[in-house]
């Protein structure tokens, strides 16, 4: 249990998908507008995160991996080159699932977090929590603390920028630095706040 | 064919600076920015780039015509991961280590919205040679930034470039001591970040508030 929760602290800061890795970077930028919307899209990136991970790792384990296909009978198999094209199929796949199943349970999230689920398909952020989750081979327990972590990590990020970015509206900046200027260079000293908080988790 | 291209080569020529993908268009930072702490990465990781976008852009354009437009997203991303599994396995037999330093980056080439950007907004609509210039074009704009930034963050972070000592360094007896920061994340933001300043202070022109290109905005903000 303090593994996964070293985990979860790890992927949440020292390794912070954004900021540390400058995956979602896209999103990132576009839907920080507002604090609103940019927790809309930060709990779609936990729910999609958490359950994803852990599928990829099952489909990797059991399918990909050299020799994962012997319970089948097939020896000395390794598919893991295809891991790409698998991770983003099931990703989008799971989206669309989630995006259903939503809609017809629980009509009024389906309606908030409607627009962003669609933009995680293809949203580096995600697949590139479940290339880590192969790169750093996580078993299967911790391939769920890691995705939630790493999903909650990517949200507060962008939560908090959206909150800053609301504030620097109202700031008199340089000409030539308003807008995306602005917003990388206030994402640098997110990015060495969150940089201070690296030992947290081990 | 070329008559055209000659025509439309002053506007195909401007993703290298004035449409530039990623100083202009934010498009296409995810897979970019991590791998630029030194050189050598930076170098292989525009090469991977612009070889899968030429590959992605020539692709689309043929299958253009007999490509349903229900299904195309699909085809295209499966075009795009196809290219992207060639080059990290190219990768690994030829440059191992390199390619370990840029570990799960190569792959994250599959979710970059300049590939996909280029093949739904030009391969789609344009032939295979036009398209296969257009990937080249845009290729070398993301390409200018990753070095821009790689040469930066290794010279001032370890006081060398492609590994050769430039500054020397106080640890090898020299004057230079290495700005550690440059070798952490937060710099690559800094660093885009007057990169982006620079170039709207030298067309003299820019957007006030950050509007989303419309590339961007018709692909959903991909990463």
């Amino acid at each position: 249990m303090a593994a996964a929760f070293d985990i979860v602290l790890r992927a949440m800061f020292a390794e912070n998908l954004a900021l540390a890795f400058l995956l979602g970077m896209c999103t990132y930028l576009a839907v920080s507008n507002r604090v609103a919307t940019a927790v809309g899209l930060g709990v779609a990136v936990v729910v999609v995160q958490t359950l994803t991970v852990p599928i990829n790792n099952l489909a990797y384990r059991y399918l990909l991996e050299a020799n994962a296909l012997d319970w089948a009978g097939v020896d000395g198999l390794d598919l893991s080159f295809l891991r790409f094209i698998t991770f983003v199929g099931v990703i989008a796949a799971l989206v669309q699932i989630l995006e259903m199943f939503l809609d017809r349970f629980l009509p009024q999230l389906h309606q908030a977090l409607g627009i962003y689920l669609p933009l995680l398909t293809v949203n580096c952020a995600i697949l590139g929590g479940s290339l880590f989750m192969v790169q750093r081979d996580y078993g299967f327990g911790e391939s769920i603390a890691y995705g939630f972590g790493s999903g909650a990590g990517w949200a507060l990020a962008i939560v908090l920028f959206a909150a800053i970015r609301e504030r620097l509206r109202y700031s008199d900046v340089p000409e030539g630095l308003r807008g995306f200027g602005l917003a990388f260079i206030v994402t640098g000293m997110l990015a060495l706040g969150f940089a201070g908080l690296r030992d947290l988790g081990g | 064919m070329m008559a055209n291209i000659r025509v439309h080569g002053r506007r195909i020529l401007r993703p290298i600076v004035d449409d530039n993908p990623i100083t202009v268009q934010i498009l296409g930072l995810c897979s970019a920015l991590a791998v630029t702490s030194a050189l050598l990465p930076a170098l292989i990781m525009s090469v991977a780039v612009t070889a899968v976008l030429m590959f992605s852009n020539a692709a689309v354009s043929l299958l253009r015509h007999i490509m349903p437009r229900s299904i195309r997203l699909i085809v295209e991303m499966t075009l795009i991961a196809s290219a992207v599994i060639v080059v990290d396995q190219l990768l690994r037999a030829f440059v191992p280590d390199v390619a370990a330093v840029l570990s799960v980056f190569v792959g994250l080439i599959v979710t970059n919205c300049i590939v996909l950007g280029r093949a739904e907004s030009y391969a789609m609509h344009n032939g295979v040679f036009a398209s296969l210039l257009d990937g080249l074009i845009n290729g070398l704009g993301y390409s200018a930034v990753l070095i821009l930034v790689g040469t930066v963050r290794e010279l001032l972070g370890s006081g060398s470039l492609l590994g050769r000592p430039v500054l020397p360094t106080l640890a090898d007896g020299g004057w230079y001591r290495p700005n550690e920061l440059m070798l952490l994340a937060p710099s690559a933001f800094f660093i885009i970040g007057l990169l982006i300043w620079a170039v709207h202070a030298l067309r003299g022109k820019q957007r006030r508030e950050p509007a989303p290109s419309r590339q961007a905005a018709k692909l959903g903000q991909t990463g």
